[in-house]
């Protein structure tokens, strides 16, 4: 391994050195200041003559002097069992004081594309006890659902709330395709506050849930470029865990926004032609090789499912960050400043909110008969009382028919019965859709246009239809 | 394309001078512009791009971590092709023609793994050729020379290349051959085999492009009903994330009445694809009950494979539509997303540092869109038969705004503008499909067949319900002033036969057993019926009932259930009657 003294240009997180050897695009770099400090980085581009390396730690420290070791390897990620439990920093090494690890492999973080045929179809449902969730966007085993949220949200209450509850065995119920496949969150932090890490790590600790955890802090005031290898790190763990180890993985990755600045930072220093808002053109491939490692694979028991989160740059979806997310992953889930505002817990804005995968993850055997149905027609009773809304404040609600006053009356209780749970609350499948029939049976039977007679005649309660108003929370 | 092919020149081949991402420059490489190649110790699959001076610029199909400079670059002497014959239906590729279920085998892996090449049908299959010449017959390039039963839905024509001269027949046989064998010999020594390549950048000629006049039927109500494609014709299908392109794409993959179905997934999401994997074996032609992969060629480039794959895919997609089409089929390309094939031609060409044009995509952006769009069309083939390519491409606009350049271009050039709305999609309104922006350009000389075929007066009921929808947009707006209940008696009527055109007629749900295919009787009757409840209940009103009392009757919201109904014709016959009796008993 031949080591250079031969750096030409500092700028940025970049660093540029002549070289005579070929160097592969994508190894490993050390380079030794002065200091005796040793920075790690990453090459960028590799011609014959001059490599471009990105300084996970920053280039503070590194002068024309410092020495530049090529690792002769692409990055790569220690794995093994006894990664559950502990606690390690943006690039992988363990910051909690614990025993060494050991690994059983070391794994290439850049992982390879799954192939399409072998995947396997995700169906399985996800109990996350979160009626918002399970009942209008139910999650499955293997898919991606982001968080579209933005600052000073709860963003993070919600995570751990699902986290915590989607973590419950399912072994119970005898089914023999679980047998051996337990649950593992890890959890890769991007940038993100002290604070806001501590908050994970205190729930983490107070639910007991970090023994099957694995966490990942890279936080606000380390370096940025590291948050580029972090989410790779993490989901390198999860593969192994999902694929090799049987265990169905939930990954949350906070905050996404914070991993595509560093994107962007390190596009600027190599002076790359910038697409949209300064973001790189190539934001949507690389992007997608993080979030396209989510999922099941033909023949394997484990899963790997997401929920990363992003907190919308002035809570607007069109920023290319949520925007290149969402047509990447399967639904979004968006959390509702106005909705937080009027307390609701969690604030989850269900009409925006979408899973692409539900259709198939829900219904008879796998939920309930009736609950397609039942969602439909609650989204279309909801949006009716949205619509009403911005009417009544014209005209009042006495200028209103009958059954417009009822699709009113029903969006407030939506909100505040079906919605509003708390974040410590948990409600499994039958409580939600036994709200969702109580609701509904606030409208006249004719106007449920959406679900079937048979379900009408099963579900529908007859007393209900009887009251007025509905004492709603406003 | 396999790696045998390669040419021994040795003087062809370069050395890496630099790499950087999917974009690799080579130093002393002999090559043509978009000659395939081979690129570093692991024999990656790359394709010329740039060439200046001495150095050429390579894009790279597959990961380049790990390359590096002074190692070799292979070339080959070919431009990019795909390999035709039996075994591409019934097929899963990646953009550059790998079979997917091949290479999993080959790789032993579910990842996919780099520098493994395997041929894009099965060269070691042997198929069951019946020659549809005879010693002495003369033939010309496009000319069919026999048959080989290729799936149980599909006759696979054995056709004389185009690039072949043609000249007399000497010898052909029936029998068992695989692919590469000869099967038909001509007198000026030229020998046909089941197999051909072509070039994917290049359109297979053709002798005449003719104006489409058979509708695409697609068993969807706002389509056929609304918005018809014709056989032939081009389509794009714009919309934000969430609202729905990509079950669009699925049901008329699924349900189009063409042929051949060629589904790209370009840039798209893995579980996406494996679900059509999973589904189109199961799944049922419409048509015959045959299963619908039968009839389907997959191309699936997800949005983490490599980039210049996705550049590559829809070419790959358009030259397997416009082999089917020279044997006389209708095929049908769906290409989901273009955006993201747009995309990846952006990341290519920021790698090489080119001049960007509009929102960072190349200034070729509008003419490579054209090319593509315009290799589909209602064609007279180079043998005489008629085939067809349609074209439908979902684009998938940053943050739904149309007015970005991917759309613009698009629809400067497409003849039929399906607009999905964020908002429809919102309410669970699907397939969310705008009826105020939506056109078709096909309309009026598609007409004639649905007179034909369906109803006399499709036309004018067509017409009716785009009337009553457009003054309901009107309605509406005044309504969003002083409610509803402001409006004339007859406005409010109005409203409500508005309401079941869209809830009824132009909502399907994809998901249900019966209503996912509604073939056109079903959609027209289903007009027919609202306008039934249109026509009394205005007669109503003119004879004094009160509009309450109009829209409170108890068989009008049937209509809703009519896309339910496996036996509609006898349902919609019922309702007809029933809500023609229960409002001329009002008065």
């Amino acid at each position: 391994m031949k080591e250079y003294q031969t750096i030409t240009e500092i700028s940025g997180p970049l660093v540029y050195a002549e070289v005579d050897e070929a160097i592969g695009y994508d190894e490993i770099v050390e380079i030794e200041t002065a200091q005796g400090e040793t920075l790690r980085g990453q090459v960028l581009e590799s011609s014959e003559d001059v490599v471009a390396i990105q300084v996970f730690e920053g280039t503070s420290g590194i002068d024309r002097d410092a020495s530049v070791r090529f690792l002769g390897e692409t990055m790569k990620m220690p794995v093994t069992e006894d990664l559950l439990g502990r606690v390690l920093d943006g690039s992988g090494r363990p910051i909690d004081d614990g025993p060494e690890i050991v690994p059983e492999e070391r794994q290439d973080i850049v992982g390879a594309a799954i192939n399409p045929y072998s995947r396997e179809y995700p169906e399985e449902f996800i109990e996350t006890g979160v009626s918002a969730i399970d009942g209008m966007n139910t999650l499955v085993r293997g898919q991606k659902l982001p968080i579209f949220s933005s600052s000073g949200q709860p963003h993070s209450e919600l995570a751990m709330q699902i986290a915590r509850q989607a973590s419950v065995p399912e072994e119970e119920e005898g089914d023999d395709d679980e047998d051996g496949s337990e649950f593992a969150v890890i959890f890769g932090a991007m940038g993100i506050t002290q604070e806001e890490a501590n908050e994970f790590m205190e729930d983490f600790e107070r639910t007991g849930a970090l023994e099957r955890s694995v966490v990942f802090m890279n936080l606000a005031d380390d370096p940025a470029v590291e948050r580029t290898v972090t989410p790779r790190m993490v989901l390198t763990t999860a593969e192994y865990l999902a694929f090799e180890k049987d265990y169905h993985v939930l990954v949350i990755l906070t905050d996404m926004t914070n991993y595509c600045e560093a994107l962007r930072e390190i596009g600027a220093a190599r002076e790359e032609v910038p697409g949209r808002r300064g973001y790189p053109g190539y934001m949507y491939t690389d992007l997608a090789q993080l979030y396209e490692r989510a999922g099941r694979i033909k023949g394997r028991d484990g899963s790997v499912t997401q929920i990363p989160i992003l907190t919308m740059p002035g809570d607007d979806d069109t920023h290319p960050i949520p925007d290149l997310t969402g047509y990447i992953t399967e639904g979004q889930i968006y959390v509702d400043p106005d909705l937080n505002s009027q307390g609701l817990q969690p604030p989850i804005n269900v009409l925006p909110s979408l899973s692409r995968l539900m259709d198939d993850g829900i219904g008879e055997g796998l939920t309930r008969e009736d609950h397609a149905d039942v969602k439909d027609q609650m989204f279309a009773a909801y949006a009716e009382g949205e619509d009403l809304r911005d009417l009544v404040n014209i005209v009042g609600r006495e200028a209103l028919s009958e059954l417009d006053n009822k699709y009113l009356d029903f969006a407030d209780a939506f909100e505040s019965e079906f919605i509003d749970q708390g974040f410590e609350t948990t409600r499994d499948i039958e409580e939600t859709l036994s709200i969702g029939w109580d609701l509904l049976s606030m409208l006249p039977k004719d106007a449920l246009n959406r679900i079937d007679e048979e379900f009408i005649e099963e579900h529908y309660r007859e007393d209900d239809a009887e009251r007025e108003v509905v004492e709603a929370a406003d | 394309m396999s790696k045998a092919d390669t040419t021994d020149a040795e003087t062809d081949n370069g050395v890496i001078q630099s790499v950087s991402g999917p974009v690799v420059t080579a130093r002393d490489l002999n090559a043509r512009m978009n000659d395939v190649v081979y690129v570093g110790d692991e024999g990656l699959m790359g394709e010329v791009i740039e060439i200046e001076g001495d150095l050429t610029t390579v894009q790279v199909y597959e990961e380049t971590s790990g390359v590096g400079p002074g190692e070799p670059v292979e070339n080959t002497g070919e431009p990019l092709s795909v390999d035709l014959g039996p075994g591409v239906l019934d097929a899963i590729y990646d953009g550059v023609q790998r079979p997917l279920d091949v290479l999993e085998g080959k790789m032993g892996s579910p990842y996919l793994d780099r520098g493994v090449d395997a041929p894009g049908i099965d060269l070691e299959e042997e198929w069951e050729f019946e020659p549809a010449v005879e010693a002495g017959d003369v033939v010309e390039p496009g000319d069919v020379v026999g048959v080989v039963e290729e799936t149980v839905t599909i006759d696979h024509k054995v056709m004389v290349p185009p690039d072949y001269e043609g000249g007399e027949v000497v010898a052909a046989e029936a029998g068992s051959f695989t692919v590469t064998e000869t099967v038909v010999e001509l007198d000026n020594g030229e020998e046909v085999s089941m197999h051909q390549e072509w070039p994917v950048r290049e359109a297979r000629p053709a002798n005449d492009k003719k104006t489409p006049r058979t509708p695409l039927v697609s068993g969807q109500r706002i389509l056929d009903g609304l918005f018809p494609i014709a056989k032939g014709g081009t389509a794009a299908i714009p919309g934000p994330f969430g609202s729905g392109k990509t079950v669009t794409q699925h049901q008329l993959a699924k349900y189009a009445d063409a042929d051949i179905i060629v589904y790209v997934g370009c840039g798209e999401r893995g579980n996406e694809m494996t679900e059509v994997i999973e589904d189109f074996p199961e799944l049922e032609d419409p048509a015959n009950g045959n299963p619908l992969m039968a009839r389907t060629s997959l191309i699936a480039n997800t949005s983490n494979m490599p980039v210049a794959a996705r550049e590559s895919c829809i070419y790959t997609g358009i030259t397997i539509a416009e082999y089917y089409r020279d044997m006389g089929y209708d095929v049908a390309l769906m290409a989901d997303s273009t955006s993201r094939w747009a995309e990846a031609m952006r990341e290519i060409s920021s790698r090489l540092e080119e001049m960007p044009g509009e929102e960072g995509y190349p200034a070729y952006l509008a003419a490579r869109l054209a090319q593509f769009y315009e290799r589909a069309g209602y064609f007279e083939n180079i043998n005489g038969t008629e085939g067809s390519v349609s074209a439908i491409g979902a684009v998938s606009p940053p943050g739904g705004d149309f007015s970005e350049p991917v759309t613009q271009n698009t629809l400067r050039i497409v003849k039929t503008f399906w607009a999905l709305d964020a908002d429809l999609a919102e309410r669970r309104h699907f397939p969310s499909i705008n009826w105020n922006e939506s056109y078709s350009l096909y309309k009026d000389q598609l007409d004639p067949w649905f007179e034909d075929e369906v109803a006399d007066d499709w036309a004018e009921r067509r017409q009716w319900a785009v009337d009553v929808l457009d003054e309901e947009t009107e309605l509406q707006e005044i309504v969003q002033l002083v409610g509803k209940d402001a409006l004339p008696d007859d406005q409010q009527l109005t409203l409500e036969v508005a309401r079941y055109l869209r809830e009824a007629y132009l909502q399907q749900n994809a998901f249900h057993p019966v209503d996912t295919f509604c073939p056109p009787e079903k959609t027209y009757l289903m007009l027919t019926t609202i306008q039934t409840f249109n026509d009394e209940a205005f007669d109503a009103l003119d004879a004094g009932v009160p509009v309450e009392e109009i829209v409170d009757i108890e068989s009008a919201p049937r209509i809703n259930r009519i896309g339910v109904q496996e036996d509609y014709e006898e349902y919609v016959e019922d309702l007809k009657a029933e809500i023609t009796e229960e409002l001329r008993s009002l008065y």
